[in-house]
């Protein structure tokens, strides 16, 4: 092994996140109590920073860094820029609410940023070690985010059920990628999708510790028969956190399936199709027929997370270039409207009322029509209803899905959308047909967020009618 | 002589012993912790069996980050268990059913 080159400009973008952390931590301390706004601003710049030098450092620059450790190409420079974007919303949608619950500190933004951190090394990781590191200093912030408010009994409940269940999942993905290092002898992705296939041992060895990842994966997003502790968590957490844990997450756990499944398992695509599929069937399933029972939103919308997982596992089970491209812009699109439809709640919140049961809309349109329009944005992007963006999404799944001749798996997606149509109306009907009932929800007067939520509402339409630019670099990232 | 398999059958029942305690416990969060330790070890057994007959060091040198990260991970388990204890006042897994649905 050989130390010449320390090869840091590949990894400026992580350096200036983390020198970026440590110094708001700093400044964070000797902040006043009222002075939070500094902390809150100097978070947003540091993201900013960080999606700026992924630019500086050019989309299309690829190259691997410490003898493969880490890579740098450009499926993680489009997962980086949309995480830092998803993130920056988040913090922005979050400041009111946590201001009203007496959340709004420092630590709040630091969780956050490391969890960011986290995802954006998981996302470039060339080696088992690494992809492990990122995954625990995301998953370990997270944990400490949803337990942030200390006093209430559900948030520690879906602490304690979230924690419980991430270690799990990481322990199986241990587990598998101990098996892997037996069957290759080494922990380098590119290494290892070298060595497949040697001997009929190592072979079988390598797809029992496939199995286990897959398993691993899928509790880590949240996809059927592994998905118990996301509602509870979802419901449980504080809004402001589960905005977070609802949206940037998902991408970095797409970066990290791809580059277990396609990047080291690639040889082994027939044994993890099978599990995939039925995965993401059973997601499809259980996630839209259970959330039409909810009458809590975040409730539901977690329920409905585990039905888009099961899309995202549709494209990822093609194999193809084009199905993960179609599964790469389903994740981007998925946490832009998974935030904004957090982020409604958020804007409703105020203190002492938590805006989170779909009784709390009813009659919102004749209150505040705006806000009731851009949660109609949100809702009808998430059924997939064109001319929105959440449409094409499912669309180019669905064209993935068919052209890789497995037209049942279309027509069962299909059939589950419809169903789930069903929920995300009944919001709509809520707000826009029915007569309010002593709740009297009203947006929160913050011009941030009712900037930043506008925004994200009218790219839902504005990307639905343009999309040509993000699917490209979708296509780009894996050609 | 002690051969591979012994490593990797003594991994495999460390395990097992703790996915049936974290799915079997009705009881106590403590030994949920205590299960989660115990799987991050099996795997460990495992990375050092593999390592040692296959000649190759990388394997052990995962372990010292598992290692690591298990004591992070154990530090940030307890203060979310001190956290719960507070404001319920047990620590009964079977009375974790706020939510449901």
């Amino acid at each position: 092994m050989i130390f010449a080159n320390p090869d840091l400009d590949l990894i400026l973008p992580e350096l200036v996140l983390l020198g970026g952390t440590l110094l708001m931590l700093m400044v964070d301390l000797f902040a006043r109590q009222n002075g939070r706004w500094l902390t809150h601003a100097l978070a947003l710049l540091v993201l900013a920073a960080t999606a700026g030098m992924v630019l500086a450092q050019g989309m299309t620059l690829t190259g691997t860094a410490w003898n493969g450790a880490y890579e740098r190409d450009v499926l993680s420079a489009v997962l980086k820029l949309a995480i830092c974007l998803v993130s920056a919303l988040c913090l922005i949608y979050s400041r009111s609410y946590l201001a009203d619950r007496n959340l709004w500190a420092g630590e709040f933004y630091l969780l956050v940023l490391f969890a960011v951190l986290g995802m954006s090394i998981l996302v470039s990781a060339g080696n088992l070690i690494i992809i492990y590191l990122g995954l625990e200093l995301m998953a370990l912030s997270t944990y400490a985010l949803v337990a942030l408010h200390r006093d209430n009994r559900r948030a520690s409940e879906a602490a304690v059920k979230y924690f419980v269940l991430g270690a799990l999942a990481s322990g199986m993905l241990l587990y598998g990628m101990s098996m892997i290092f037996g069957a290759t002898g080494s922990l380098d992705i590119s290494t290892i999708a070298a060595t497949y296939g040697a001997n009929e041992t190592t072979n079988s060895l390598m797809a029992f510790g496939t199995a286990f990842i897959v398993v691993g994966l899928a509790f880590k997003l949240g996809a059927a028969p592994f998905h118990m502790w996301l509602p509870d968590v979802y419901q449980g957490a504080p809004t402001a956190v589960t905005t977070f844990i609802g949206s940037a997450p998902k991408l970095a756990a797409f970066g990290m399936a791809w580059r277990l499944l396609e990047g080291a398992l690639g040889g082994l695509s027939e044994s993890w199709t099978d599990m995939l599929s039925l995965l993401a069937v059973a997601s499809l399933a259980i996630g839209n027929l259970a959330a039409i029972m909810q009458t809590n939103l975040k409730r539901m919308l977690a329920y409905s997370t585990i039905s888009h997982v099961g899309f995202l596992l549709l494209g990822l089970i093609q194999g193809t270039p084009d199905g993960y491209a179609a599964a790469l812009f389903y994740a981007i699109c998925y946490a832009l409207m998974s935030a904004g439809a957090f982020g409604v709640i958020l804007w409703l919140a105020r203190q002492g009322f938590e805006a989170e049961d779909i009784d709390d809309l009813k009659g919102l349109n004749q209150r505040a029509p705006w806000a009731a329009f851009v949660m109609l944005l949100f809702m009808a992007s998430l059924a997939g209803i064109p001319p929105l963006v959440g449409f094409f999404g499912k669309l180019m799944v669905l064209k993935a899905v068919i052209e890789a001749g497995r037209l049942w798996l279309a027509i069962a997606a299909v059939v589950f959308a419809v169903i789930g149509a069903f929920y995300y109306l009944r919001v709509i009907k809520a707000m826009y047909f029915d007569k309010p009932e002593g709740a009297d929800a009203m947006p929160a007067k913050d011009r941030g967020l009712s900037i930043a939520l506008s925004a994200n509402g009218l790219a839902q339409l504005g990307l639905g009618l343009y999309w040509g630019p993000l699917i490209a670099w979708c296509l780009r990232a894996f050609s | 002589m002690i051969s591979l398999a012994h490593y990797l059958v003594l991994g495999t029942a460390l395990f097992c012993i703790s996915v049936a305690g974290i799915f079997i416990n009705r009881k106590n969060v403590i030994v949920l912790l205590m299960a989660i330790e115990l799987m991050l070890l099996a795997v460990n057994v495992n990375f050092i069996g593999f390592s040692r007959f296959l000649g190759a060091i990388d394997g052990q040198v995962f372990v010292f980050f598992i290692l690591t990260v298990a004591a992070a991970e154990s530090a940030i388990g307890l203060a979310i268990l001190v956290v719960l204890f507070r404001n319920r006042s047990t620590i009964n897994v079977a009375e974790l059913d706020d939510m449901k649905g």
